[in-house]
């Protein structure tokens, strides 16, 4: 029984449980229902809970331990030889008994004789494999006979552990129910239990985004500590050259300098701010100070379009159209720009980030008191003047805010570079040449096959870490600015 | 006395007058600007508008080709047992489909230069869509009928215009010969340019016009239904929680800040965190559509989290108070008003999380949905594609027909956003209520 049939099954109970909760609490009143403490459906929620609660707390924290306690269990299997060796020779021979022991069940009575044999050394492992291929499991070499025990192993505990769930689940729940249906009676304060249940569980959602946060620093620290022990933090850092080479197992060849990657990604964030800002910057002015209601209305909402565009349209746009345009526009007037060149990604992502600083801007202009603006009229200054003399420099913390909250999106944006800009990690000044970016090598080095033991493919985790380090922040610190801006006028 | 008229005068001196005009020069060059920079941005979205139509509807038209195919049973079945169903797999459907060419262009099948170059002006899939024919109605075998089959994708670039006709002949895709047939073909009205369901029916496919985006419809479908039975109940717990309950201090400022950072944290790096944690830690199947769903559900969380606790604290004090004064609790107060008031609110909130998360393209990546993936998936557990992973895919494609069909999956890709939006707008302006 698959555990998403006991969760249905579980929940077709605690319906059940919450009908006959009901039913109970006015019976045990007499149909008096003003002596009830709480309202019939409080008890029927009460005893819904009993029913369904602990045992799908059990169904979830058993799943969650199966893989690894079985996995422990196989694992005594082994010689000492395979546990205490490498991680890389630990991770591979699992995975053959994994793949082994997931065919285990679908064998006949006969085959299964022919692997026990195979294990004790009365048959060759070369026909174990071959029933194994007949039924779909592809092995590279012939199993081991240790390996065959460990999957055997693997196959019973969690054959065993497949049967065990339900009952322990159904047993839960009816020794809930039962409980819950002795307790409801008039007096019950059902109401106040329910609701602390009900709290406790919009509180355990709340900590969702939190553990989010925890998990993403956890799992990409944890892998970086593990790329860190092929390559030493100070070449990663501080190395010009990045050439990781082919992903070889356990060999650290390459050269994983992060200067490059971080110059490209800079150089192309910054071309992205130079067209972003000042168009955003303007256009912001041009919507807080001069437009009509009317215009605003329109113009605002047309820009955000910008913002909303997935970025693998931009991508594909800078890659079909834009890149081909500036490359023949460049070839006209006598320039080589490179179809992949800083400029068509910078220029496509500046257009992109537009909004972030327009908004935001827009929003904190408007929220400079009126008072200063008619005393600069009142002292003869045009609205130009009054702009660029009093609005700006009152406003001039929300803007830098927000710009630093577009440098982290343009930093961290990734679909635009990995289709338009280059490939090869360039140390370069001219915006004419492709360089490329610290997502773009996050995705190439992670799509493909993935050996987790390399630092091809580790290096990934170490760039993803220093890429939520830098907008991390950025964003902490803008989004400091504003607030303490905020409470400026407030 | 004197000195006000002298200082009157001077206002109106020449010199002054030019000062005034330099400044009102200055003011509407100010203003100027910042039409200019709102035009840009305009412009730019009208040109990437139009460049993506202008490159994209013609995915939505294919062209096809009439032929008389005679169903021999001597090819598909020459055993005779209709149940034989692997000698139906195992067929020369390509033969059927060249003879009947032959045919229909009245040429030589003798000749080995003519015969290739009339093979080229069919697709490579023709042979799976005769065999699903003949799969779906075996009585056809033996008669011979006519079918209309998918043309190559360079007969149909040549139909579509893209293959310049002008080009001289040893430089153009298709020959002198293929284009004189082709144009023989449209005359006599067996070539023409139909509606095009396989881009919404088909699988992955290597050839162009076969390639279609069904398995990334259903990976999107798998996904997006992922994320509303997780991140909406999850994030209007969430918001509720920190608006009503949360004691103001430390903890409660520490998830706001919290929320707001993961709000901006690079979508990559959610990738990244799905690879490790539920590929790697919990062994869930790489390319399946829930882990892009749940990796999304943690991407919208932030996005819905914060809307609707802007909807929550929208609710006037004075409702709760009345609902406090007349014995509810604090629960039902929730249960009883303050939802049902900001649901209008929650509702645009969680569209516009999902308009992100639909778009999304850069943690699939991470969590391997960039498959080659044929049928269709069953399960959200299957391998799948999503709607922008094909349009990544095949923009890195070389062939000259990817363009055209990426272009197209993206115009459907902003179709289904531009109506997402639209609802949110809608929901918005209709439930809007000032208190």
């Amino acid at each position: 029984m698959s555990s998403l049939t006991i969760l249905a099954i579980l929940f077709g109970a605690g319906t059940l449980a919450y009908f006959i909760g009901r039913r109970r609490s006015i019976q045990a009143c007499g149909g008096q229902q003003q002596n009830l403490h709480s309202r019939p459906s409080y008890h029927g929620f009460y005893l819904a809970i009993l029913t369904a609660l602990p045992a799908i707390i059990l169904l979830v924290v058993w799943s969650l331990a199966e893989r690894p306690v079985t996995r422990y269990v196989a694992m005594q299997e082994l010689p000492a030889s395979v546990v205490e060796g490498s991680d890389a020779q630990q991770s591979l021979t699992m995975s053959v008994v994994d793949t082994i022991a997931e065919g285990v069940p679908k064998l006949s009575a006969q085959e299964f004789e022919v692997l026990r044999k195979a294990r004790l050394g009365f048959a060759t492992t070369s026909d174990a494999r071959d029933i194994l291929v007949r039924h779909s499991v592809i092995l590279g070499s012939n199993p081991d006979p240790n390996v065959l025990g460990a999957a055997f192993k693997l196959a019973e505990a969690r054959a065993t552990s497949r049967f065990l769930l339900p009952i322990a689940c159904f047993a839960v729940a009816g020794l809930g129910f039962l409980w819950g249906y002795t307790r409801i009676r008039p007096g019950l304060r059902a109401r106040n239990i329910v609701e602390r249940v009900m709290r406790s569980g919009l509180f355990l959602a709340s900590t969702v985004a939190v553990l989010t946060t925890v998990g993403i620093v956890l799992s990409v620290l944890f892998e970086t500590i593990h790329f860190f022990q092929f390559v030493s933090p100070f070449d990663f850092l501080f190395g010009t050259v990045w050439d990781p080479r082919f992903a070889t197992v356990g060999q650290a060849e390459g050269q994983f300098g992060l200067l490059p990657l971080l110059w490209g990604t800079l150089f192309i964030s910054l071309v992205a701010l130079l067209v972003a800002v000042p168009v955003g910057l303007f256009a912001a002015i041009y919507m807080s100070e001069y437009a009509g209601s009317k215009v605003r209305a329109f113009a605002k909402p047309v820009l955000e379009i910008l913002a909303g565009i997935p970025t693998i349209v931009y991508g594909f746009f800078a890659l079909s159209v834009f890149g081909p345009l500036l490359r023949d526009l460049g070839f006209n007037i006598g320039l080589e720009i490179s179809a992949s060149s800083v400029l068509t990604a910078g220029i496509v992502m500046g257009v992109m980030i537009i909004p972030f600083v327009s908004s935001l801007s827009d929003d904190i202009m408007n929220a400079v008191p009126q008072s200063l603006r008619e005393g600069s009229y009142g002292l003869g200054a045009t609205q130009s003047e009054t702009i660029k003399k009093v609005i700006l420099p009152a406003a001039l913390p929300g803007i830098v805010g927000a710009i630093l909250l577009a440098a982290s999106r343009a930093i961290g944006e990734t679909m635009i570079v990995v289709l338009a800009a280059g490939i090869a990690a360039n140390l370069t000044l001219n915006p004419l040449e492709p360089v490329t970016t610290i997502t773009v090598k996050i995705v190439s080095q992670l799509t493909g096959d993935l050996e987790f033991n390399s630092p091809q493919t580790l290096v990934a985790f170490a760039l993803g870490l220093t890429l939520f380090v830098i907008t991390l922040g950025l964003n902490v610190y803008a989004l400091y600015i504003v607030r303490k801006y905020r409470e400026q006028y407030e | 006395m004197t000195d006000q008229t002298a200082s009157l005068s001077s206002f109106k001196s020449e010199e002054a007058q030019k000062k005034l005009r330099k400044r009102h020069w200055a003011e509407r060059r100010f203003r100027m600007y910042g039409i200019a920079a709102i035009l840009f941005a305009l412009a730019f979205l009208v040109f990437l508008f139009t460049s993506i139509f202008t490159q994209g509807w013609s995915a939505f038209l294919q062209t096809s080709v009439k032929l008389p195919v005679e169903f021999s049973r001597e090819v598909i079945n020459p055993s005779g047992n209709p149940e034989a169903e692997d000698e139906i797999f195992q067929a020369n459907f390509v033969k059927l489909a060249r003879e009947g060419l032959y045919k229909e262009l009245g040429i030589d099948p003798k000749d080995r230069k003519v015969r290739r170059d009339a093979n080229r002006l069919l697709s490579r899939g023709v042979d799976v869509q005769l065999r699903d024919m003949v799969l779906r109605d075996p009585s056809i075998i033996g008669t011979t009928e006519d079918v209309w089959l998918l043309a190559s994708d360079n007969a149909d670039a040549l139909l579509k215009g893209s293959i310049d006709r002008e080009t001289p002949n040893d430089r153009r895709a298709v020959n002198d010969q293929q284009v004189a047939w082709i144009d023989q073909l449209v005359d006599n009205g067996d070539m023409k340019k139909k509606f095009n369901t396989g881009l919404f029916l088909n699988g992955a496919s290597s050839n162009p016009e076969t390639a279609g985006l069904g398995v990334a419809l259903i990976g999107s479908f798998f996904m997006m239904l992922t994320v509303i039975l997780l991140a909406v109940p999850l994030g209007v717990c969430a918001a509720l929680y920190l608006e009503e309950y949360a004691p103001k201090g430390k903890i409660a400022d520490t998830i706001e800040v919290n929320i707001n950072n993961l709000a901006a944290v690079p979508s990559i790096v959610f990738g990244l965190l799905g690879l490790a944690v539920f590929i790697n830690f919990f062994g869930l199947p790489r390319s399946a559509s829930l882990v892009g769903g749940l990796v999304l559900t943690l991407m919208t969380l932030p996005t819905i989290i914060i809307t609707t606790r802007a909807a929550i604290r929208a609710v006037p004090p004075s409702i709760r108070e009345a609902a406090l004064g007349v014995g509810a609790s604090k629960m039902q107060l929730i249960g009883h008003h303050v939802l049902p008031l900001s649901l209008p609110g929650i509702l645009t909130g969680t569209i516009i999380g999902l308009v992100q998360a639909l778009g999304e393209t850069a943690p699939l990546l991470m969590i391997g949905m960039v498959a080659f993936v044929v049928e269709y998936p069953a399960t959200p557990l299957d391998p799948a594609t999503g709607l922008p992973v094909q349009i990544y895919m095949w923009a890195s494609s070389a062939e000259r027909g990817f363009v055209e069909r990426t272009a197209g999956a993206t115009m459907v890709l902003l179709a289904f956003l531009i109506v997402m939006n639209s609802l949110a707008v809608y929901l918005r302006n209709k439930f809007e209520r000032k208190w």
